[in-house]
């Protein structure tokens, strides 16, 4: 189809939505990420019937997490698409990279090179 | 188990935001089944911590992860002997049995609590637990068919129901089983309704909370 | 039965009369002479007067005091109290002082879940339970000692009741309750409304088959109805209350300005009905915050005029 999407994101794979947890996307952010972002099956056509649904749920505690710290929730975003959907991933992976954008970059990461 | 529940992040945050370096200690017991204070909340806690140091100027703060076998016994304690004085605070996620001994054991570094502990129960699905036991000390299951009113009842009347009792359900919360209902089905199911006709008598609470903080001095494992 | 103690509703109940009393809540403030108006319409018309204790939860002035005030006026209180607020000594305690003023009927409740009152964030202490303060009384009245043993100078002379309500859930068993609430004590009972006749009726046939009301008076439980909404209410909102639905549509079917008459004569055809069943020793009316109300209904169903005693 040679689709396009844009070249800030890195793809991790995983069996299933429901094996990421927030831990994981909290290290993510911690590092110096600037946005998380979670994309699974349909809702209700889990191969495993909840993970997608899990999945969600945890994408919320990250929000209520980031919250807490003062930093914009909207950095973790969760969105469901059909595996074979390959159009619309681009569009979400297009409409993640905008968003990010206009939140700028991840305090984090200002804090990690001061370190450095 | 004791089921604990966690405390909201900012709560804690008020505890430590002027720390310099802080441990996270979880426990692998109770609080790991209840999803409140095992490894992973350890991980996630200590996280929270971090970005929120960082976000507030305060990047040089150090935040480590720890989770003891248990917190409530001596000898896993020990395991944290060469490092505890370094911190300036303890966030143990413990129940409050594990927060206290491990407050007990390090005098002299500060140990807040990270979860609210809740009762002794069970996990009745993923994400639900609820109370069965109130620890009363002096156990009246014999007599109740295995269903405990000082746990269950809003009012742990001994001789119950009382009047409130409506299709099964407590009069304080529709969605509450009435403690005497499920002792009654529970009598007749084992062809036990002659214990429901017996008057119980005044219980003796002197081994309850009301006797003071309790003890169980067992000489025959004592060494 | 014969009279055991000084109360004049036991002695009226003991002579093969019907009782008759009714409730007075104290005042959420401490001004007496809210007490003294809502005792004055029930002067004459009533043997006592059940005083409320914190009923919902919420505080009010206390019971004991409200019923002295009750005894200065030369009438008779039933001191209403829960086991919700008082442990073991404050309990004993207060029944002391109240028989020291000569207070000489007690109704043992195990009281509202505080969830439903002013204080829902308080502590309850349930130390003992309805059954176990039956019990306690009654040991020391009869046995003449305290609950630790030792003996009580001068012990309280008091008429011992409980509720009852006969339509909570599980039914089957609220029979062999009864029975345990006289086993542990109780010389009378007052019961929840009574809107379910047929279900009251039953559960008096059960009760009578047990032996129960030969052991103890039973006092039926009335309350008018002001109006559709109350009887809507009580039906739906109210935990372990049993309105059927033909009542409720009587109601609703009334005029608007004709509905407090139309649930005034649903309670007086009640205590006519319910007066001619054997087992039935008295009636409770419970007129909320209508206490001017009583005098009509007792007079309408014919309970007057009140026996005298000695």
């Amino acid at each position: 189809m040679r689709l396009t999407y844009p070249t800030s994101f890195r793809i991790i794979r995983v069996p299933c939505t429901g094996k990421v947890d927030v831990q994981h996307m909290l290290r993510a952010l911690e590092k110096g990420a600037d946005g998380v972002c979670i994309i699974g099956c349909m809702e209700g056509e889990c191969a495993y019937k909840t993970g997608n649904y899990r999945a969600r749920k945890r994408v919320e505690q990250v929000q209520r997490i980031l919250k807490a710290v003062d930093i914009d929730p909207e950095r973790a975003q969760m969105y469901n698409l059909s595996s074979s959907d390959g159009p619309l991933f681009g569009k979400y992976a297009e409409e993640m990279d905008e968003r990010i954008r206009k939140l700028g970059p991840n305090p984090m990461k200002s804090v990690q090179k001061s370190a450095a | 188990m004791i089921v604990a529940d966690k405390k909201p992040v900012e709560e804690i945050i008020e505890y430590v935001k002027d720390c310099e370096k802080i441990l996270i200690l979880g426990c692998n017991e109770c609080v790991t089944v209840c999803e409140a204070g095992g490894k992973k909340e350890v991980g996630v806690l200590a996280s929270t911590l971090r970005m929120y140091f960082a976000n507030h100027g305060h990047s040089d703060a150090v935040v480590d992860e720890r989770t003891l076998e248990r917190q409530c016994d001596h000898e896993y304690l020990e395991e944290i002997r060469d490092i505890a004085d370094q911190y300036d605070a303890i966030v143990s996620i413990a129940c409050g049995v594990g927060i206290q001994f491990t407050a007990e054991k390090y005098h002299s570094v500060p140990v807040y609590p990270g979860v609210n502990t809740s009762f002794l129960g069970v996990t009745e699905q993923r994400g639900l637990w609820t109370e069965r036991c109130q620890a009363c000390g002096q156990c009246i299951l014999a007599h109740t068919g295995g269903i405990c009113p000082v746990a269950r009842c809003a009012k742990r009347l001994l001789n119950g129901p009382c009047g409130g009792s409506s299709k099964g359900k407590c009069e304080i919360n529709k969605d509450l089983d009435c403690a005497w209902q499920l002792i009654i089905d529970r009598l007749k199911a084992i062809d036990r309704m002659d214990l429901y006709e017996k008057f119980f008598n005044i219980k003796d609470w002197s081994t309850d909370r009301a006797g003071g903080p309790r003890k169980v001095a067992r000489e025959d494992v004592q060494i | 039965m014969s009279a055991k103690t000084p109360s004049k509703l036991e002695k009226v109940m003991a002579a093969g009369h019907l009782g008759v009393t009714s409730e007075c809540g104290p005042p959420r403030g401490s001004d007496p002479e809210v007490i003294r108006q809502k005792a004055e319409l029930l002067k004459g018309y009533v043997d006592a007067i059940n005083v409320t204790d914190n009923q919902t939860s919420v505080v009010r002035t206390s019971s004991l005091a409200t019923c002295i005030h009750l005894k200065l006026m030369g009438l008779e209180p039933i001191l209403q109290m829960v086991t919700r607020d008082r442990n073991r000594i404050a309990l004993q305690s207060d029944i002391l002082g109240a028989a020291s003023f000569d207070i000489v009927n007690l109704l043992c409740l195990s009281g509202d879940h505080q969830s439903f009152g002013d204080n829902p964030q308080g502590q309850n202490v349930h130390d003992l339970d309805s059954m176990q303060l039956l019990w306690t009384v009654r040991k020391m009245r009869d046995e003449g000692k305290f609950l630790g043993g030792d003996e009580i100078k001068r012990p309280p002379k008091m008429f011992v009741g409980a509720a009852a309500n006969p339509f909570a859930d599980p039914f089957e068993i609220r029979v062999p309750r009864l029975a345990k609430k006289i086993e542990a004590g109780a010389e009378f009972i007052q019961t929840q409304c009574i809107y379910n006749l047929e279900k009251f009726e039953e559960w008096i046939r059960q009760a009578e088959e047990r032996g129960l009301t030969e052991k103890c008076y039973i006092m039926a439980g009335v309350t008018p109805f002001k109006s559709a909404g109350m009887a809507k209410y009580m039906k739906n909102r109210v935990p372990g209350m049993d309105v059927p639905d033909d009542v409720v549509k009587r109601m609703s079917d009334t005029p608007k300005d004709k509905q407090a008459e139309e649930g005034v004569n649903i309670c007086v055809e009640t205590i006519q009905r319910l007066k001619e069943l054997k087992g039935v020793s008295g009636f409770h009316i419970m007129a909320i915050e209508w206490e001017e109300k009583v005098a009509e209904i007792v007079e309408r169903a014919g309970l007057l005029p009140r026996p005298e005693t000695d």
